[in-house]
């Protein structure tokens, strides 16, 4: 789960991460309400969107005036910003982030991730700032320092000043940086993140050491324990067949194509996918509906799917193992009826229960295609659309 | 012979009075499984499925002298359950549970340091020996004996697999599901190692998917160590970057992890990868075919 780059700014504050002074403001009178209380110029009106690439994007304008605060924010409200990774629609800008413009004397990064590798929590740092963190790694791997995090005592305060050291930050502000990597790995463990970027991370003309940009991720598997996080959800940044997947713990994320699949388990729906394009067709979604789904759950899948205008033809494939074929079968029975099924559906069952679950499904005269491997059934589909 | 399990194992099922666990308990009875104990703090002394239950793991392991268990706990309080495993000294511990928090199997990993417990999952369909024992959720029929192994990152891919090698008439030796978390026990290098040095086993399937880089390291320990062939499958070949793709493991993020990496890495040790799911039974009968292992393979 993503949240936005004010909210992420709060969350460091509240552990005593130093950021830039500034709020949110969600109308260009908010934005001007918040310039005045930062009360000293310029301010810096940034568009929140999750997406990144918002500067190169025109969503981030340095104004001197009050009136600039209204008259760009006002322009930002309700844009569509496009950015590398929005999409050619681009996401509608709802909320600005309006902020003291900082003396930058030189940018740094700073992140937290979970490494594969080392099954531990890492922490990167390097004096390359406010560029992709992955072209420095490329390029000049050496640039880039690394702690590696014992869980037990977590991130230890040599760690933090080795690193600090490393990244060449001035002598005289290394315990502030120190100060900054502890409550990072703070926040990190305490709230279940599993990427925490800072890019830039700077030191000021005035000395200070903070967080010009914050870019959060959370552990969806951990945000049962984290109501506070939770609540920082932005729905209007989700694809609403995502959000309503979401509602019954299913994983769905929404394609470009127009075969819908119903998968169960992740790497067989990757696989579906796979063959699908094999074949010559282009997938509507990724939909995973798990093991040991309810007839319901089911049903709520089927429905996700119908629900899109782009599906042409859908594509259930089921190797039931923890999952019963015939609660598959349940599911897509009472949802076809309900919804209508107006496209050609083609069904591949296997697994358990698989006997109980196609008796189920020829019972049901619904209009289904049968098929005994998912290589005949990717074809069946992709012939049944055209 | 098989790697990791065979029917002398004696088995605990973790969590076994939830539904889930039940009915597995109850598929894996049927299928030959010694299932000697089950386990749930507070129904001590009760059967379920004909098994006696008991209120912990160490309990569980002095009284029957089962050596490995298998976890259906849910997910906030499967790391618990693990590291309770490990505490009662099992050799080996299978977690069915998925959606486990990564920050705490980085807990359990670093518990486990030292320690002889071997950890399969989390987030897997388990482990099978074929007509022997399945100490996990993997449908038993598809499965037959015989002489390959099979290792996925992907529960349900694996099944598709098996089925297919079985269709073919290739028995197996034994499947083993790693998991598709980022943070898990045994890795794809483990479970070569060991079909490796298994008589039994003459040809390895070793099926993968998008996300982090354990196909690339073990693409490059099958260059330097195995001595029998392998077959891969990655999936995810067409899989968007930036998306997760269910498994909190299966993302191609900043170019890495991608599909077209791994089939590199793989074929340049060696490995024939299948270039559709439906076609890994093919392309292993192929691969035996070459290597003179077809007819030792066939069990038919």
């Amino acid at each position: 789960m993503n949240i936005h780059e004010y909210q992420g700014k709060q969350l460091l504050r509240d552990y005593g991460v130093a950021v830039s002074k500034g709020r949110v403001a969600f109308s260009p009178k908010d934005a001007m309400a918040v310039a005045k209380e930062i009360g000293t110029v310029p301010i810096v009106v940034k568009a929140q969107i999750h997406a990144g690439g918002r500067g190169k994007a025109g969503g981030v304008k340095i104004v001197k005036t009050l009136d600039e605060v209204r008259a760009v924010a006002a322009d930002l409200i309700g844009k569509q910003l496009v950015t590398h990774q929005t999409g050619p629609k681009g996401q509608e800008v709802k909320r600005l982030l309006v902020e003291e413009g900082i003396d930058i004397e030189k940018e740094f990064y700073i992140g937290l991730v979970v490494d594969r590798a080392t099954d531990r929590v890492t922490l990167m740092g390097s004096a390359e700032g406010g560029v992709e963190i992955e072209e420095v790694a490329e390029h000049s791997p050496e640039k880039i320092f690394y702690e590696v995090i014992d869980p037990v005592v977590g991130l230890v305060p040599f760690q933090a000043r080795r690193m600090a050291f490393n990244m060449e930050i001035p002598s005289n502000l290394i315990n502030k940086a120190v100060s900054f990597f502890l409550g990072l790995y703070k926040v990190f463990s305490e709230k279940d993140a599993s990427i925490v970027e800072i890019n830039p991370l700077v030191v000021t003309k005035d000395q200070r050491v903070l967080a010009l940009d914050a870019k959060f991720n959370f552990d969806d598997n951990a945000t049962f324990r984290h109501k506070d996080i939770m609540e920082l959800r932005d729905f209007d940044e989700e694809d609403p067949k995502e959000i309503e997947a979401s509602k019954y713990d299913l994983s769905y994320i929404s394609l470009d194509g127009n075969i819908g699949c119903m998968v169960n388990g992740a790497g067989l729906a990757m696989a579906t996918m796979d063959t699908i394009h094999f074949y010559g067709g282009e997938p509507a979604n990724f939909l995973d509906v798990g093991g040991g789904a309810k007839k319901e759950k089911v049903a709520a899948a089927f429905k996700i799917i119908l629900s899109d205008p782009k599906v042409k033809g859908i594509f259930v494939n089921i190797f039931g193992g923890i999952m019963k074929c015939d609660v598959i079968a349940e599911g897509v029975i009472e949802a076809a009826k309900e919804v209508g099924l107006q496209v050609p559906l083609v069904v591949r069952l296997e697994g358990t229960n698989v006997e109980r679950g196609k008796a189920l499904l020829k019972e049901s005269g619904i209009n289904i295609v049968a098929a005994d491997s998912m290589a005949e059934g990717a074809k069946k589909i992709v012939e049944l659309i055209g | 012979m098989s790697i990791y399990v065979n029917k002398d194992t004696k088995v605990i099922v973790q969590g076994i009075t939830g539904s889930t666990a039940l009915f597995h308990t109850q598929q894996m009875l049927e299928y030959g499984t010694k299932i000697v104990a089950g386990v749930t703090p507070g129904k001590g002394g009760q059967t379920a499925e004909g098994v006696p239950v008991f209120d912990t793991v160490e309990e569980a392991v002095k009284e029957t002298g089962a050596t490995v268990s298998i976890i259906y706990v849910p997910a906030p309080y499967a790391a618990d359950a693990i590291m309770e495993g490990v505490d009662a000294g099992l050799e080996m511990v299978i977690c069915i549970t998925e959606h486990i928090p990564v920050l705490d199997m980085i807990k359990v990993k670093r518990y486990m340091e030292g320690k002889e417990t071997r950890l399969i999952g989390p987030n897997c369909p388990g482990v099978i020996t074929a007509d022997e024992t399945k100490i996990g959720i993997m449908p038993g029929y598809i499965h037959t004996k015989g002489h390959v192994g099979v290792v996925s990152r992907s529960g349900t891919l694996t099944y598709e697999a098996v089925h297919q090698l079985t269709q073919e008439g290739i028995g197996q030796t034994t499947a083993v599901g790693i998991g598709g978390d980022p943070v898990n026990g045994t890795n794809f290098i483990d479970v070569l190692k060991a079909f490796n040095e298994d008589p039994e086993t003459y040809a390895v399937v070793m099926i993968g998917e998008i996300g982090g880089t354990a196909e690339e390291e073990a693409a490059t320990w099958i260059k330097e160590n195995m001595t029998k062939p392998v077959v891969g499958f990655i999936g995810g070949q067409t899989a968007p970057e930036g998306k997760r793709m269910g498994h909190a493991g299966a993302i191609i993020s900043g170019g890495k992890g991608t599909a077209a990496d791994k089939i590199k890495a793989l074929q340049a040790a060696d490995v024939q990868v299948a270039e559709t799911p439906s076609v890994i039974g093919e392309t292993l009968i192929k691969v035996l075919k070459e290597k003179g292992l077809y007819e030792k393979c066939k069990t038919k």
